[in-house]
């Protein structure tokens, strides 16, 4: 009896292998479904359910192998459009980092006045990653400190009773729509200076996003001791963020490239630099004052 | 002020906008800004006013063809939904 089942489903395995839907497609899938049945707890009359499974499904084993080379052609595209904009190696030069720099960076960016040395180091005209080299900025830290800020916003929405779902989502996208206006006025203001230097926009970025440690320290300061408390906090980590900008984008900006330069030229690039410097403040104060009152 | 992303985007379409409607002939020229008054010199340094003048020249050729699309789907988001 199982041999004239077995008999009869290869057989008809046999006549399906030699029908003329496309025989390749046919062969691959009946051989993954082989495999399938033989998990199954198979007794005699599930073979005949197993046969009629096989013959029953051609298009639908069809339609999955279409599927899935139709999925893995999108996620092909996916990755060329994001590379077009993107440049992920790039990217990944700003999160190459490790506990020692970015401890040895928050304080840099709470107390940079002892700093000596703020150029950042090359090797063969391609810069350091952050994990070797304390002066180069990185990506990793602003984000972290965006997801900290908001987090903090929501905290302290909820202490003084005046939280809501929407409010975080709110205060969420203003703060990523101003630094996207400052990176904007910044790039802007690159490009009428003529800054020749390598201060692509991922470095904009990380130095517009160091802001959110200040914000942070602010309001963390200002929960804790009260309005007082916050304005000397945000006096303090003001100060040393432009301090920190000043001389970071001094270095930066007047790059190995730019040797010299007009006279005019250099003080525009001068005016810019204080002008980013002298805009955190009033960022800081402006997106953190509503949460400590 | 509280921003969203949509507003960011309605912002930057108006000032796209401001840029595409500054008319070459009949007034960048009238103020000394038009694109064939002095950018000559092949200096290293081409100055703001150059700079400014390009990048309003090449914003108004690049952007026209976009802006019609971009307007268009903004005008009906509005229509539809206020």
């Amino acid at each position: 009896m199982a041999y004239h089942s077995g008999y009869g489903a290869h057989g008809s395995k046999h006549r399906a292998r030699a029908a003329p839907d496309p025989p390749p497609l046919f062969d691959d899938t009946s051989g993954a479904y082989s495999s399938q049945p033989g998990g199954y707890p198979a007794p005699g009359a599930d073979v005949t359910f197993n046969v009629n499974h096989l013959l029953g499904d051609p298009m639908a084993n069809m339609a999955m192998a279409y599927g899935s080379s139709i999925a893995s052609h999108g996620k092909d595209m996916v990755h060329k459009e994001l590379h077009r904009f993107v440049s992920v190696n790039k990217l990944k030069y700003f999160f190459a980092v490790d506990t020692a720099y970015v401890a040895k960076k928050l304080g840099l960016l709470v107390f940079p006045y002892t700093h000596q040395n703020w150029e950042v180091q090359y090797s063969r005209d391609v810069p350091l990653p952050p994990r070797q080299d304390l002066n180069a900025p990185d990506l990793y830290i602003p984000t972290m400190a965006f997801i900290t800020y908001v987090l903090l916003a929501g905290m302290a929405l909820g202490i003084q009773k005046r939280f809501s779902p929407e409010v975080l989502g709110l205060c969420a996208s203003t703060a990523l729509v101003w630094v996207v206006i400052e990176v904007l006025a910044l790039l802007l203001g690159v490009y009428l200076a003529t800054v020749r230097s390598d201060l692509s926009t991922f470095h904009l970025l990380a130095y517009s996003g160091y802001k959110y440690v200040g914000m942070i320290l602010s309001v963390l300061t200002g929960l804790v001791f009260g309005s007082d408390g916050y304005y000397v906090a945000w006096a303090w980590t003001s100060s040393a963020l432009m301090y920190f900008l000043v001389r970071s984008l001094r270095t930066a900006a007047l790059g190995p490239d730019s040797v010299g330069g007009s006279a005019p030229r250099q003080r525009l690039q001068l005016y810019l630099t204080l002008g980013a410097a002298a805009f955190q403040p009033l960022i800081i104060y402006w997106l953190t004052f509503h949460l400590v009152r | 002020m509280a921003f969203t992303l949509y507003s960011l985007l309605q912002a930057a379409l108006l000032c796209v906008n401001a840029i595409a409607v500054l008319h070459e002939e009949r007034f960048l020229k009238n103020i000394g800004w038009g694109t064939d008054q002095g950018i000559g010199g092949f200096g290293e340094e081409p100055g703001i006013k150059s700079q400014l003048t390009n990048l309003i020249r090449s914003v108004r050729t690049v952007m026209r063809v976009p802006l019609i699309i971009v307007n268009s789907i903004a005008i009906v988001l509005l229509l539809l939904f206020g």
